[in-house]
């Protein structure tokens, strides 16, 4: 597999190789300003792309990498140089109302390839797409809107990426839509895909962890279980305000039947999550946060560890503070920015004791970041975070400086 | 222009300092002190090494149905019983039962320990009506290499059976039959075949070995060369852990360190001290040991202070639960090791939960349940002023 998308790889690279011959024939199709439309549910295609003379290909991609110096209670593993990922975007028209996208993703030097996003889209009306292939399941708005250099942190938001499972792609079909009547936008998708299995609820993490499920690469190939996940969203947007969505992904998880034999009950899995991003008109100051709610159906004699209600999510804080030419980049901009975040992986209580199940996380990010263009970041966080164990024992406190990288290409 | 040279100067330079200010960046370790884990000192190079083996596969290994967990268990690692190597919480207790006599076989099926967990798809055991049960909390593991040096004849020293000197205690070893891979040490006494338990609440197992191949069979139904029957079938079947990693725990368990005494010279603690001895509480809860010379340098020639004898002792009927391990009478309980016990909240949510089940919440609760031998001791508590309950608890919340 990994042979295949190399090969492929080689080959796009080999197709743009020649077209630099002439730097002329390529098109620039990047712009520093997002589309006044364009709502979460369009960040695929809301990304800068090369595109080759009039070939109906276009490329792109990005790229993060940072240094970090962590410690937890006063044990560190040094410094710390990373590669977190690498990614490449390879989109085509091939009719004005088809539309290709892939995304393919190395993360930490090739140590894992993953294809996030290769799907078709039709378009039949504005308020109704149809989109196939491999998806990225609509819930919240991180997971779809998670390129790196989007972001003034190095680090993801824990919530969405260790409770919710971001970057989370699956192969499905659905549908898509959105409809702007003067300053207002509403958007919707709805998406039956392969789904979870029961890694969620056995894994190394000891806990409820809807990412385990992303260990399992023959989703790709085939439903662990049979029962589709359905993943809907429904979004408003308000030029002058802000977007808010509101989205659920559900069904069932666990493999209950295998050749015909029945090996437990079906058990569900629900999520919720409501995201939202705004930027106040007077001080532009962006905030974008979103917050999640899960609900696993877990056997009662399977133990407290696993979790039947998780919660979590994060708000990121940016306020511009300069904007000018910088070294000669125009329009470059110096950002403060600070990022809330919280996770309980176990909400509920002890029947043995009635006490609080901990199993949580907060942490706060200050951080500094420099955008010396709209599309690529450079950033320097402090992340201060404390981590408690199921049982409310003292937190680990763990802190440290990042600083990195991000662009696109 | 030159303002944002400026500009850029600032955000490099201040990247600059914190990358190179990065100890003062990172949380401050707790004192040493303040902290159970840890390895004793005196490790050479490849003894760390094995150590940091140990370290993960006890507290971060976590076994699934696909690595051998359950179908039946009691906890998915050893280090969610023993979080921070401290004692654990009631909701990882664990249930023992089927042997209501010493010296007996458990004959009920499922004994003697109680699987109350199951992977999904299958149903957990589930105690037999009218059956008298042990519900026990997880101890602290720390220190218990230093505890695994000692001879059997240091423990025998302190055994008086017969109450020879009238003090009314009359600590006894537990003498059990160790399992086939139990291979005896020059300082084991063995008295007809049988030989010391010292660890478990009821000291019914010998080695740490033992114990370790004991707990991941019982706790985590996973089987092993050493336990290779399944606690869900009672069959044998294939090892799920290698003999290398129970090997790496156990050495882990033989090499933490042991709990660090606080402030042992604060004057109300060495005032509680004082009271502590007065009422007899070392009589069992004794409180120097030194080890002998053994095969970890770092055990060796060393004074240590586990206030325990390693010794069974009748606590009263307040404590017996009607069933029983080993060689220990229902009412008998091996004195537990005290040091640690201040600490025992960092491990058990915040709150303390004492005795062999949990069930005292306090330093003083526990105290008041010491009945049989400990009577004495509890009476002569109950008298003492609230000045020196204080001192008391403060020395005890110091170990």
């Amino acid at each position: 597999m990994k042979k295949n998308i190399l090969l492929f790889l080689i080959l796009a690279s080999s197709i743009t190789a020649n077209a630099q011959v002439d730097s002329s024939l390529f098109k620039d199709t990047r712009s520093d300003t997002i589309s006044t439309e364009a709502m979460n549910m369009d960040a695929v295609y809301e990304r800068p792309f090369f595109q080759a003379g009039t070939s109906p290909v276009s490329v792109g991609g990005y790229v993060e990498a940072d240094y970090q110096y962590m410690g937890e209670d006063g044990i560190t593993e040094g410094h710390t140089f990373r590669i977190p990922r690498f990614t490449l975007f390879v989109g085509s028209s091939l009719h004005p109302k088809i539309k290709f996208l892939s995304e393919t993703e190395f993360e930490e030097g090739g140590k894992e390839i993953a294809i996030e996003f290769a799907a078709l889209d039709i378009n039949f009306f504005p308020l109704l797409n149809l989109r196939g292939g491999i998806i990225m399941n609509p819930i919240g708005a991180f997971n779809q809107n998670h390129d790196g250099p989007k972001w003034e942190f190095v680090d993801r938001p824990i919530a969405m990426t260790k409770m919710l499972p971001a970057t989370w792609s699956n192969v499905g079909f659905g549908f898509y839509g959105k409809r702007f009547v003067n300053d207002w936008g509403f958007g919707y998708e709805i998406y039956l895909t392969n789904g979870f299995d029961n890694s969620i609820i056995a894994n190394g993490e000891n806990r409820t962890f809807l990412p385990a499920a992303k260990e399992n690469a023959e989703r790709f190939e085939e439903s662990s279980n049979g029962q589709p996940l359905i993943t809907a969203k429904l979004a408003v947007k308000n030029q002058n305000i802000g977007e808010i969505g509101l989205s659920y992904m559900g069904g069932i998880y666990n493999a209950s039947e295998d050749d015909g034999l029945i090996l437990d009950k079906k058990r569900r899995l629900d999520v919720f999550a409501v995201d939202f991003n705004s930027t106040l008109e007077k001080t532009t100051t962006n905030i974008t946060g979103e917050w999640a709610w899960v609900m696993v159906d877990v056997p009662e004699t399977y133990g407290q560890q696993f979790g039947d209600q998780q919660q979590g999510g994060f708000v990121d804080i940016v306020q511009p503070v300069l904007r000018n030419t910088i070294a000669g980049f125009d329009n470059a901009v110096l950002n403060l920015a600070c990022r809330l975040e919280y996770v309980d992986w176990n909400v509920g209580t002890f029947r043995e004791t009635g006490a609080n199940i901990s199993d949580d996380l907060w942490a706060i990010v200050p951080g500094i970041s420099f955008r010396p263009s709209a599309q690529t970041v450079l950033r320097l966080n402090y992340r201060y975070m404390q981590q408690q164990d199921i049982l409310g024992n003292p937190p680990a406190k763990i802190s440290g400086i990042q600083i990195g990288i991000s662009s696109y290409f | 222009m030159k303002e944002h040279i400026v500009w850029m100067l600032v955000l490099f330079t201040a990247g600059f300092f914190l990358m190179i200010s990065c100890e003062a960046i990172i949380p401050e370790a707790p004192a040493e002190e303040d902290l159970l884990d840890g390895p004793i000192a005196g490790l050479s190079y490849e003894e760390q090494d094995q150590f940091l083996k140990g370290d993960i596969a006890f507290n971060d290994d976590v076994f699934t149905p696909k690595t051998g967990l359950g179908p039946t268990f009691v906890a998915t690692s050893c280090g969610s019983c023993h979080p921070g190597d401290g004692k654990g919480h009631p909701s990882t207790s664990l249930i023992r039962f089927g042997q209501t006599e010493p010296n007996t076989a458990p004959t009920i099926s499922g004994a003697p320990q109680l699987q109350n967990r199951a992977i999904p798809g299958y149903q957990p055991e589930k105690l037999p009506d009218g059956v008298p049960f042990m519900k026990m909390t997880p101890p602290a593991v720390t220190g218990l290499g230093l505890l695994a040096a000692l001879t059997d004849e240091q423990i025998l020293e302190n055994a008086d059976p017969n109450d020879e000197d009238g003090d009314g205690i009359s600590g006894v070893p537990s003498y059990v039959t160790p399992p086939d891979y139990f291979i005896p040490e020059d300082h084991h006494q063995p008295e007809n075949g049988r030989y010391i338990g010292r660890f478990g609440k009821k000291a019914s197992t010998v080695n740490l070995l033992h114990q370790t191949a004991t707990a991941y069979n019982q706790d985590i139904g996973v089987t092993s060369t050493f336990e290779l029957h399944d606690v869900y079938s009672g069959l044998t079947i294939d090892p799920e852990v290698s003999d290398q990693i129970v090997r790496d725990v156990v050495f882990y368990l033989k090499t933490l360190k042991a709990p660090i005494q606080r402030k042992p010279n604060n004057p109300d603690i060495m005032r509680g001290k004082e009271v502590f001895n007065t009422l007899q509480c070392s009589s069992c809860h004794t409180p120097k040991w030194t080890t002998q010379e053994t095969d970890i340098a770092a055990l060796s020639n060393k004074a240590f202070y586990p206030y325990t004898d390693l010794l069974l002792h009748d606590m009263g009927p307040g404590l017996d639960d009607g069933a029983t391990e080993g060689s220990a009478e229902t009412y008998e309980w091996r004195t537990p090791p005290l040091w640690g016990l201040g600490l025992s909240p960092d491990s058990q949510g915040g709150k303390y939960f004492l005795m062999h089940d949990g069930r005292a919440q306090s330093i003083e609760e526990a105290i008041l349940l010491h009945g049989g031998e400990a009577q004495n001791s509890r009476d002569q508590f109950q008298a003492l002023s609230s000045d020196e309950k204080e001192a008391l608890i403060k020395f005890l919340e110091s170990l």
